[in-house]
C-alpha cells in the first residue's frame, strides 16, 4: 500500500469486477505487446516517508545556503527579506492545489489575486495594463521582442550589451526561429552607448530593449533612448528591477511602452534561480496583443463584482497556432508571493527597502575602494550591484572569501572580459554593516 | 460565514504597516535627483493582521485539490505530497542562489543528474534537460531541437510539423512560435490518428509529428509502431507531448514506441502541485542522436564531482535563465524516490482503472463517442435524454451545486459537448461513486427539473460570472475612482 493511493485490494476489486477483468494488468491488453514494457523500471525501491526525507535532508545539506551565509551575489537572482506572512499566503493549500481559474466561480480567491497582482504591477511600472504573469524575467524580454514585432509589423529588435546575458541569450534562441534580426548595442563606460543607439535605430526597428539599473548595477540613461525609438515609431521596453521601483522613475515615466522584468525579488526564494516570474505591463493600445493570461472584472447573476480570464480570444486554447504566445499558464503562486510581498511591504515599505539597498550597497562601494586597491568601474549611478575592478585575481578573490564563510559577487569574466578581475557585487536590506566590513577587511588583506 | 468581497486597496488606511525592517545602520548617501521617481507606487497600507485575513478569506473562495475531487482531464490533478512541500522550502534548497560556485551547490545538481536519469528510465530516452517553465515551453524546446537536427543534416526546408486535430491548442501554438507551419491531420472514426491521411501529408517538408499517446480522448494510439515508421521512413522526427504520461509509467515507453522527442509536465505525472496555474516544470528529453542539440547549461558529472557545462556547440541555446524551476524538480524528485518503480506502475494501474470505471458507470446516461477501453481518462459528449437542451457547460456549472469540480469541457474540439474526465489515482471509490451520483442526479433534473440546471451554479460565493461583458470593457485593474460609490 501506498499512502497517496487509497485503493485496497477490495476496491480494486469492485473496479475490476465491473468492467470484467480479472487483474489490473489486463486493461493495458489493447496496447501492442511489442511495445510493453516486459521488466520494471530500474528505479529505486518505494520508501518510507522518513527515508525521503533523510535523502533530501542530506542533498540540501550539501549546498551552502544563504540562511547561514552573508551573501553578496546578484547577478538576476535576490537575496532580498521575504516576511513570515508571504509563507504562510503561498502554503495555503486552497490556492496552491487549485489549477487554471477555468472555474471562476470557484477560483474567485486565485483571480482576484491576480487582479490585484496587475493592479500592483500597473502601479510599480507607471503602465496601463499587466498581465497575469510570464515564466521569469528572461522569456518576458523574449514575449516582449515579440509582441513589438507583431504591433509594428518590423522584423529587428535592438538590446542593449548592459541587457542581462541569460536574457540576451533567450531573446537570441527564440528571435532566431522568428527570423527577427536581432543587434545588439554596445555599452561605454557602464551603460548604454547613446551614440551608437543613434545610429542602429532605423525604421526597421520594431523595439529596444534596455535594462535600468542594468546588469552591472548601473542606471541608464532613458530619455535620449527614448526619444531616438519614437521618433523612428518604434517601441521602448524597458527590463527594470521591481524593488528598484520604490526609489526610482517607474517605466510609465520614461515613456516605456513595455515595462517587464524577474519579479523574484518580490517574496519568492532564490531556489537555485526557478521559480520565479515575468511580469509584463504595457500601453493600453497593446493591451490586446499582449501574451498570457490577463484577469478582468465583471459582474455575476445577481450584480455582485467578481473576476474572470478575459480577452481569451489572444490565447492558444482558442487561436490555436493564431495565438500571441504558446503559453497557457502563469506563474500563479509566484504572482501570489509577489502580491503578498507587495501587500506586506506596502508604499512605505518598498520605499524603506529600496532606501537600504541603495544605502548599504553604496556604503560597501565605497569602504571596498576606501583603500585605493579595489575601484568602482565606472563611477556612475548605481542601485544594489556596482561592479569592482582590481590586480587581484576574480578566482583568487572568490575562493578567499568562499574559505572565509562569504559568497561574493559574481564574476565577469565570462560576460565582461573587458572588465579586469570584473566583480559584481550585491547589497541588498538583509547584509549588515557588520558583515560588510568583514567583506571589506577580506578584501584589504588580499590586495 | 460572512460573504467577503473587499478588494486589498480598499482595506488601506494610511498610516498602517505590516511590514518591519531593521533600523538602517549605515549612513544615508545622496541619490541622483533625476531619477528619483516622482510619486510612490499606490500600494495597499495595512497592518499584518489585514494582511492575512484578506489572503485567508479570499483562499475560501478558490476550490483545490486538498478540498475534493478535481478530474480536469489531461490535467492530472493528483494528490499533492506534503513531504514534497516540506523538502521543496528546505534552506539547502530554497535559499541558494544559481550562480554560487558549483561546489557549493553539489547537492542541488545532485538532484537534478539523478532526476534526469530517472525520468530517462521511465520514458525510455537519453538524455534529458530540466530547463524548461512548463509543457509549453517544452513543446517549444522539442520543436527547436527537431528543428536544429534538420539544420545540422542540411535539410532547412523541413519546417513543416504535422499535429493531429485532437491535438492540445498548445501544440500548434508551440510550432508557431518556432516559425514552424502546421499541417492538421483527420482523426478516423475511432479517435486514431488516420494512417491513409498521415501517408497523405508526407513530403520532405515534413520535420516531423507531433503525438500526445494516449491522446487526448484518452485513447492509446495502438498503430503507433506503423506512425513511427511512416514518419521516420520520410525523415521526419516524432514528438510526444507528455500532457497524459500518468497512464503509462511503467507500463510502455515513448522511447520504446519510437519517439524521438518528448517533454513531460512534472506539475502533472509527477505531482507537483498546479499553484493555481503555475509554476510547472516542463522537462525534455530525447533521444541518443538528439542529445547534442539539448540546451546549455547542460548538468555533468567528473571525477565525483558535478558541474555545469556551456560548451556545447550544437545546442539549441537557452530557453529560460538559469537551469529550470528547481522548486518543482525538487518535488518531483521526492514523488519518484517515495514511489519507486511498483509505486509508479500502480499510479498508472489505478489511474486507468479508475477512468474505465467511472466511464461505465457514466455511459448509460451521456453520450460515449469513443467505446473502448480508456486509458487515465475519457470523454463523454452530450446528455443521451436531453428534452430540454442541455448544454455541458450547464452541466459543469450544476456540479459546482454539489462541491464538485467539472471536467474539462468542450475538449477535444472534436467531440461536441465533450467533457473530458480523469479522476486520477489518488481518488477513492468514495470520492468517484459521489461524482458519478452527482452527474447521474444532473442526468435526471434534465429531465425533470431543467431549471435547476440552467441556472445553476447556487451555491458558489458568486453566481454565474459574465464572461462576454469583461471582454468587451476589459476592467483589469483596480481603480480609486471604481469604488467611490
Amino acid at each position: 500500500m501506498f499512502p497517496y493511493l487509497p485503493a485496497t485490494l477490495e476496491d480494486e476489486k469492485v473496479i475490476l469486477n465491473r468492467l470484467g477483468l480479472n487483474t489490473a494488468d489486463e486493461v493495458f491488453q489493447h496496447i501492442p505487446d511489442t511495445i510493453r514494457l516486459k521488466k520494471e523500471l530500474k528505479l529505486e525501491q518505494p520508501k518510507s516517508e522518513l527515508e525521503v526525507e533523510g535523502i533530501l535532508k542530506n542533498l540540501s545539506g550539501r549546498n551552502l545556503d544563504a540562511g547561514n551565509t552573508p551573501f553578496f551575489l546578484g547577478a538576476g537572482i535576490y537575496d532580498h527579506y521575504i516576511p513570515s506572512t508571504v509563507r504562510f499566503a503561498v502554503s495555503r493549500s486552497e490556492f496552491y492545489t487549485a489549477y487554471t481559474p477555468y472555474q471562476p466561480e470557484i477560483s474567485q480567491g486565485t483571480l482576484q489575486v491576480i487582479f490585484e497582482y496587475q493592479t500592483m504591477i500597473c502601479e510599480l511600472t507607471g503602465m496601463d495594463v499587466s498581465n497575469a504573469s510570464l515564466y521569469d524575467g528572461a522569456s518576458a524580454a523574449a514575449e516582449a521582442a515579440l509582441l513589438a514585432t507583431d504591433s509594428t509589423r518590423r522584423k529587428q529588435i535592438l538590446v542593449s550589451e548592459t541587457v542581462h546575458p541569460d536574457a540576451r541569450r533567450v531573446l537570441s534562441t527564440f528571435l532566431n526561429h522568428q527570423n527577427v534580426e536581432l543587434v545588439t548595442v554596445p555599452m561605454r563606460e557602464g551603460v548604454t552607448d547613446l551614440e551608437a543607439v543613434k545610429n542602429a535605430v532605423s525604421a526597421k526597428t520594431a523595439a529596444i530593449l534596455i535594462q535600468t539599473p542594468n546588469f552591472l548595477g548601473y542606471m541608464e540613461e532613458i530619455a535620449e533612448v527614448e526619444k531616438l525609438i519614437h521618433q523612428n515609431k518604434g517601441l521602448l521596453i524597458l527590463s527594470v528591477d521591481p524593488i528598484s521601483l520604490g526609489l526610482f522613475k517607474s517605466p510609465g515615466e520614461w515613456g516605456a511602452d513595455i515595462a517587464i522584468g524577474e519579479g523574484q525579488s518580490l517574496g519568492n526564494s532564490m531556489s537555485f534561480g526557478g521559480p520565479g516570474l515575468g511580469f509584463m505591463a504595457c500601453t493600453k493600445s497593446l493591451m490586446r496583443k499582449m501574451p498570457g493570461r490577463i484577469v478582468g472584472q465583471t459582474k455575476d447573476a445577481e450584480g455582485r463584482r467578481g473576476f474572470v480570464s478575459t480577452l481569451q480570444t489572444r490565447e492558444q486554447h482558442i487561436r490555436r497556432e493564431k495565438a500571441t504566445s504558446n503559453i497557457c499558464s502563469n506563474q500563479a503562486l509566484n504572482a501570489l508571493a509577489a502580491s503578498v510581498y507587495l501587500t506586506t511591504m506596502g508604499k512605505r515599505g518598498l520605499q524603506e527597502v529600496a532606501r537600504q539597498c541603495y544605502d548599504k550597497s553604496h556604503y560597501a562601494a565605497s569602504t571596498i575602494t576606501a583603500s585605493g586597491k579595489y575601484r568602482l568601474a565606472y563611477e556612475k549611478p548605481f542601485f544594489k550591484e556596482f561592479p569592482i575592478i582590481s590586480t587581484v585575481s576574480s578566482e583568487r578573490i572568490q575562493n578567499t572569501l568562499l574559505h572565509k564563510g562569504i559568497i561574493g559577487g559574481y564574476s565577469l569574466n565570462r560576460d565582461y572580459p573587458e572588465l579586469e578581475n570584473g566583480i559584481l557585487y550585491c547589497v541588498t536590506e538583509k547584509r549588515t554593516r557588520q558583515e560588510i566590513d568583514v567583506l571589506t577587511r577580506i578584501l584589504e588583506e588580499m590586495a | 460565514m460572512r460573504e467577503y468581497n473587499k478588494l486589498i486597496f480598499e482595506c488601506s488606511v494610511a498610516g498602517r504597516r505590516a511590514y518591519s525592517l531593521p533600523r538602517a545602520d549605515v549612513p544615508s548617501y545622496e541619490l541622483p535627483q533625476n531619477l528619483v521617481r516622482s510619486e510612490a507606487a499606490e500600494l495597499p497600507e495595512v497592518s499584518e493582521p489585514d494582511v492575512i485575513r484578506h489572503y485567508t478569506n479570499l483562499s475560501q473562495k478558490n476550490y483545490a485539490v486538498d478540498l475534493g475531487i478535481y478530474p480536469l482531464g489531461s490535467c492530472t490533478m493528483k494528490y499533492n505530497p506534503k513531504i514534497n512541500e516540506e523538502a521543496a522550502r528546505m534552506p539547502g534548497f530554497a535559499e541558494i542562489h544559481p550562480l554560487q560556485p558549483v561546489e557549493t551547490v553539489q547537492g542541488a545538481l545532485q538532484l537534478m543528474w539523478e532526476l534526469e536519469n530517472m525520468l530517462c528510465e521511465i520514458t525510455g530516452m537519453s538524455a534529458f534537460s530540466l530547463q524548461p517553465s512548463a509543457g509549453a515551453q517544452g513543446e517549444a524546446l522539442g520543436l527547436m531541437i527537431i528543428k536544429a537536427y534538420h539544420q545540422y543534416r542540411g535539410e532547412d526546408k523541413r519546417k513543416k510539423i504535422i499535429v493531429p486535430d485532437s491535438a492540445h491548442g498548445t501544440n500548434p501554438a508551440s510550432a508557431s512560435m518556432v516559425g514552424m507551419d502546421v499541417i492538421e491531420v483527420k482523426s478516423n472514426k475511432e479517435g486514431s490518428v488516420d494512417l491513409d491521411a498521415l501517408k497523405a501529408v508526407m513530403n520532405d517538408e515534413v520535420a516531423g509529428l507531433m503525438l500526445t499517446n494516449p491522446s487526448t480522448l484518452g485513447l492509446f494510439e495502438t498503430n503507433i509502431l506503423e506512425i513511427a515508421d511512416i514518419i521516420h521512413e520520410a525523415g521526419g522526427l516524432l514528438y510526444y507531448d507528455g500532457a497524459n504520461a500518468n497512464a503509462i509509467m511503467g507500463i510502455t515507453r515513448p522511447g520504446d514506441m519510437g519517439f524521438d522527442v518528448l517533454h513531460l509536465n512534472l506539475h502533472k505525472t509527477f505531482s507537483t502541485p498546479h499553484g493555481g496555474g503555475g509554476p510547472g516544470a516542463g522537462p525534455v528529453g530525447v533521444a541518443a542522436h538528439l542529445a547534442d542539440f539539448l540546451p546549455i547549461p547542460v548538468i555533468v558529472k567528473k571525477q565525483g564531482l558535478y558541474d555545469l557545462e556551456y560548451d556545447r556547440p550544437m545546442s539549441v541555446g537557452k530557453l529560460k535563465s538559469f537551469y529550470g524551476n528547481f522548486g518543482v524538480l525538487v518535488r518531483a524528485y521526492a514523488y519518484i524516490k517515495t514511489m519507486g518503480a511498483e509505486g509508479l506502475k500502480r499510479v498508472s494501474e489505478l489511474a486507468v482503472l479508475n477512468a474505465n470505471y467511472m466511464k461505465e458507470e457514466l455511459k448509460e446516461y451521456y453520450e460515449l463517442p469513443y467505446e473502448q477501453t480508456c486509458m487515465h481518462e475519457f470523454v463523454l459528449g452530450r446528455l443521451k435524454i436531453n428534452p430540454y437542451g442541455i448544454t455541458t457547460k450547464q452541466i459543469a456549472k450544476r456540479l459546482l451545486d454539489f462541491g464538485l469540480h467539472p471536467p474539462t469541457i468542450y475538449f477535444p474540439l472534436i467531440v461536441s459537448e465533450a467533457m473530458m474526465i480523469e479522476p486520477t489515482e489518488t481518488e477513492s471509490l468514495e470520492s468517484m461513486e459521489e461524482y458519478i451520483s452527482a452527474l447521474i442526479q444532473i442526468a435526471k433534473e434534465a429531465v425533470e427539473n431543467p431549471q435547476i440546471i440552467k441556472t445553476a451554479p447556487h451555491n458558489t460565493p458568486v453566481k454565474l460570472l459574465d464572461e462576454v461583458a469583461a471582454a468587451r470593457n476589459p476592467v483589469v485593474k483596480w481603480q480609486k475612482e471604481d469604488t467611490k460609490d
